[in-house]
């Protein structure tokens, strides 16, 4: 099992309390006598830098971190609850909210474990319209990851108003497919809900074509930035067997050197029909895995490049699809998606009705999160706060 | 200084048009009131507190194309000691509640409260939950309340105008004057404990009460 | 990846003895799942995260199910002496009998390294009120840590062998678990402005003298 070792980091002098197994009120660790020395701080749920409504209980000897419990369910809002309450098509609203950076990705996880479940074919227009879709939410999210990394680093807001700034021209695209900017609500099952016109293509086409060269601007700011390399070079390595048997997914894992991106293993969609390559880091650690998102953000140009080119006419939604009163036969189906954060899954379960009777998310943050403590350890405050924010995290999805 | 004043704002026989006529030749007629209240409405600093998909529209706010530091909220501070306006954005769950109120708690006087966003005011799309609170109102006394969801950045800087204008129009005497000139009222709102399966008390009841159940509609 | 009746057959060689049986699955995906006694499945997955031909290194997703209680009606046939010297009588009767629910978990395992998958488990308890320990799974996958607090969270199953088994989503002194089919929500509804069904009848309940669906009530 692969914990990390007490002896090497000092965790002898603390104690994890156990509680018995039936969730009694007990902290997760207490201090030993004479540890007297030892600092326990709770970072949030609060705080500028945790990206939510996320907590941190972090033990510290002096600067250094001996011990570290992430602390969630500030925003568990029972999603998974609602999902066997709602029909297949009510639940599609509620998946805006979960990452709810990137609507777009998280329908599209969604459509697919429905269409895997009844079986419903997509068209080939709506293929190339998610992809284009999907590719736009990726760039969206690393770009205000990039932003949101410069600013837990201490840059203070200026490459998050970058940032913002060409996120804004993405969301305008989405506000005027869909008539709204963050929950978009644009999948169905078998298609999309709503048809791009010629002039939101040339739109996009003219975003795309100019998005290369605010990412040479941004990079020639920040990527060879001495003190961006300094604060985040060497800082929470993650090996790469430990982020496999963690479950690690995205490009957190890519980061560590494993080429693992579902656009790929799995070929969903009409992925298969692009030339795209997959950014793979070599340590590990946060500079890795800020790299290998701003090439991602190179590569998802690339493909809706050749999106954009080859878009094929033809219905977007195939009218006998249903969607109302959708009543799949009894059985499950898991269905994944690569989405900007990793791979984010769902899990139904039908019994025939119109409701599904278990209806669990896969979110890639919350698995994401296990490897917390070990990154953490011996590193001091300052560094678990930007590595927390390299691992992308947004508590929709974390909490559900 | 620029809107025209309310006749409770100017006592005495001076008339509007006298008021411009001397302003043209320099001479600045006001009240105190008017005043204080500029100051105070002109430079309302948010805390720097998002819970959910509302937080990064009120991000999106504060960056450069919708840019509420044109508005005075330039610094989001991240210590509540130092903040004038909570915006609740985002679900409030139980879990979150306490935290929630002891962070108005610690909020200096004169201090605001936003609700954006349509889980702040009411429980929102989340509503049947069991960690739900419905709405941030059931604790804090909320002033504003803005809809949506998420609303755009455009209605929160409406939400903050009104709340602007709400700021100028308080009165410095009498029942309506802002908390911190009256010395009768209770400082601190009653912060929620985590219960066994709910939180207790479910609402304050000295905030908030529930409304009467009316359908019009089926009169 | 060889198939799944391929694999069964596998395994129970290497674990004779095991409960190991496949489960279909009716929806046109046809990811079928093998449902593994909880005495050889931990034992199982160190074997199926361990060998060459499947390297199954990632547990994606860990579920939790509840199967409730229900009621099952079923025929019987009573056979009772007849007349001397004549056959028994045969009689029928519907007697309904209680099938006992439990609490499933389902694990989705993938191969990063051969990239395929997914080979799904399946863990039942007992029942759902004191039979609910499973082995825990964290020692061989350890992306089930959270995972798993998350299904005894919300639903109740104990994992023997969980490094940390401690709510996750819920306050620590919480009691109950929320995702289980016959949860009873706290009532905080005293106050539905738009009210829809059930949701209209809980806010109701707190105005007793609304009695009527559609009473004007004087605003206050």
């Amino acid at each position: 099992m692969m914990l990390p070792d007490p002896a090497a980091t000092g965790l002898a002098r603390v104690r994890k309390v156990e509680g018995d197994a039936l969730g009694l009120r007990t902290p997760a660790f207490a201090p030993t006598e004479g540890a007297g020395d030892l600092l326990e701080v709770s970072l949030g749920p609060h705080h500028p830098s945790t990206h939510g409504v996320f907590r941190m209980d972090v033990v510290l000897d002096g600067e250094r971190i001996v011990r570290l419990k992430p602390v969630f369910g500030y925003l568990h809002r029972n999603h998974e609850k609602l999902g066997e309450a709602t029909s297949y098509l009510g639940s599609m609203p509620y998946t805006d909210r979960l990452d709810y950076l990137n609507s777009m990705t998280n329908n599209w996880a969604y459509a697919l474990a429905v269409e895997k479940l009844a079986g419903i074919p997509v068209t080939e227009r709506a293929e190339y319209v998610r992809v284009v879709l999907a590719e736009l939410s990726r760039l969206l999210n690393h770009t205000c990851l990039a932003g949101f990394l410069m600013q837990d680093c201490g840059c203070s807001g200026t490459p998050l108003m970058y940032a913002f700034r060409e996120r804004e021209k993405i969301l305008d695209l989405f506000e005027s497919l869909s008539g709204s900017r963050m929950m978009c609500n644009v999948q169905r099952f078998g298609g999309c809900r709503v048809d791009p016109s010629a002039e939101w293509l040339a739109a996009t086409r003219r975003l795309v074509d100019g998005y290369g060269a605010f990412l040479d601007e941004f990079e020639a700011l920040l990527s060879g930035n001495e003190i961006v390399m300094a604060r985040t070079q060497g800082v929470g390595r993650l090996p790469a067997a430990l982020a496999v048997n963690a479950g690690i997914t995205g490009p957190m894992l890519r980061a560590s050197g494993v080429g693992h991106d579902l656009r790929k293993v799995d070929g969903y969609g009409v992925y298969p029909r692009f030339n795209f390559r997959v950014p793979i880091g070599r340590d590990g650690d946060v500079y890795d895995r800020y790299m290998v998102r701003m090439l991602e953000m190179r590569e998802s140009i690339a493909i809706l490049d050749q999106a954009l080119r080859d878009l094929p006419g033809g219905p977007i939604l195939d009218p006998k699809a249903k969607q109302r009163g959708l009543r799949p036969k009894a059985g499950e189906a898991y269905g994944r998606i690569e989405g900007p954060k990793g791979e984010i899954g769902f899990f139904l379960v039908s019994d025939g009705t119109g409701n599904p009777t278990r209806y669990r998310v896969r979110a890639p943050s919350f698995v994401n999160l296990t490897v917390l403590e070990d990154l953490c350890l011996g590193h001091t405050v300052a560094d678990a706060v930007i590595i927390l924010g390299s691992i992308d995290i947004v508590l929709g999805e974390v909490d559900r | 200084m620029s809107d025209a004043p309310t006749a409770a704002s100017v006592p005495g026989p001076i008339s509007a048009e006298e008021r411009d006529e001397l302003r043209r030749h320099g001479i600045l007629l006001t009240s105190v009131q008017e005043l204080y209240n500029w100051g105070r409405s002109h430079s309302v600093w948010p805390l720097n507190f998002g819970l959910a998909c509302c937080a990064i529209e009120m991000i999106a706010a504060s960056m450069a194309k919708f840019d509420i530091a044109r508005f005075g909220s330039e610094v989001f501070r991240p210590s509540p000691r130092q903040a004038d306006l909570i915006i609740v954005s985002g679900t409030v769950t139980k879990k979150m509640a306490p935290h929630v109120v002891r962070l108005w708690n610690q909020m200096p006087e004169p201090k605001y409260c936003i609700a954006m966003g349509a889980c702040a005011i009411s429980g929102g799309p989340f509503k049947q939950g069991y960690n739900v609170l419905k709405g941030i109102d059931r604790y804090i006394p909320v002033d504003i309340y803005i809809p949506g969801c998420p609303p755009r950045p455009e209605a929160l800087l409406h939400g903050l105008v009104e709340l602007q204008e709400k700021i100028r129009q308080q009165p410095l005497r009498g029942p309506d004057a802002p908390r911190h000139l009256r010395s009768d009222l209770p400082c601190d709102a009653t912060v929620p404990e985590l219960g066994a399966t709910d939180i207790e008390p479910p609402f304050s009841p000295d905030v908030w009460k529930p409304p009467t159940l009316v359908r019009p509609d089926k009169a | 990846m060889e198939t799944p009746e391929a694999l069964r057959d596998r395994l129970l060689a290497r674990f004779p003895g095991a409960s190991i049986e496949l489960v279909p699955n009716g929806s046109p995906s046809a990811q079928v799942s093998f449902r593994i006694g909880p005495a050889a499945l931990r034992e199982v997955a160190c074997f199926l995260r361990d060998d060459a031909e499947l390297a199954l290194d990632q547990c994606s997703n860990v579920t939790g199910l509840d199967v409730p209680d229900r009621e099952v009606v079923e025929t019987v046939k009573e056979s009772q002496p007849g007349a001397p010297g004549g056959p028994p009588v045969v009689t029928e009767r519907k007697q309904t009998r209680l099938q006992p629910g439990h609490l499933e978990v389902v694990y989705h395992l993938y191969s990063v390294a051969r990239r395929q998958g997914p080979v799904i488990l399946r863990a039942r308890t007992g029942n759902r009120t004191d039979a609910v320990t499973l082995p825990s799974l964290t020692p061989v996958w350890r992306s089930c840590e959270f995972q798993e607090r998350e299904v005894f969270d919300l639903f109740g199953v104990v994992f023997e062998g969980h490094p940390d088994l401690r709510r996750i989503l819920m306050w620590d002194a919480f009691v109950g678990h929320p995702m289980r089919k016959d949860y009873v929500e706290p009532d905080d509804y005293e106050w539905e402005p738009t009210p829809h069904g059930d949701v209209l009848a809980k806010a109701r309940r707190h105005y007793p003298s609304a009695a009527a669906p559609g009473a004007v009530q004087p605003s206050p």
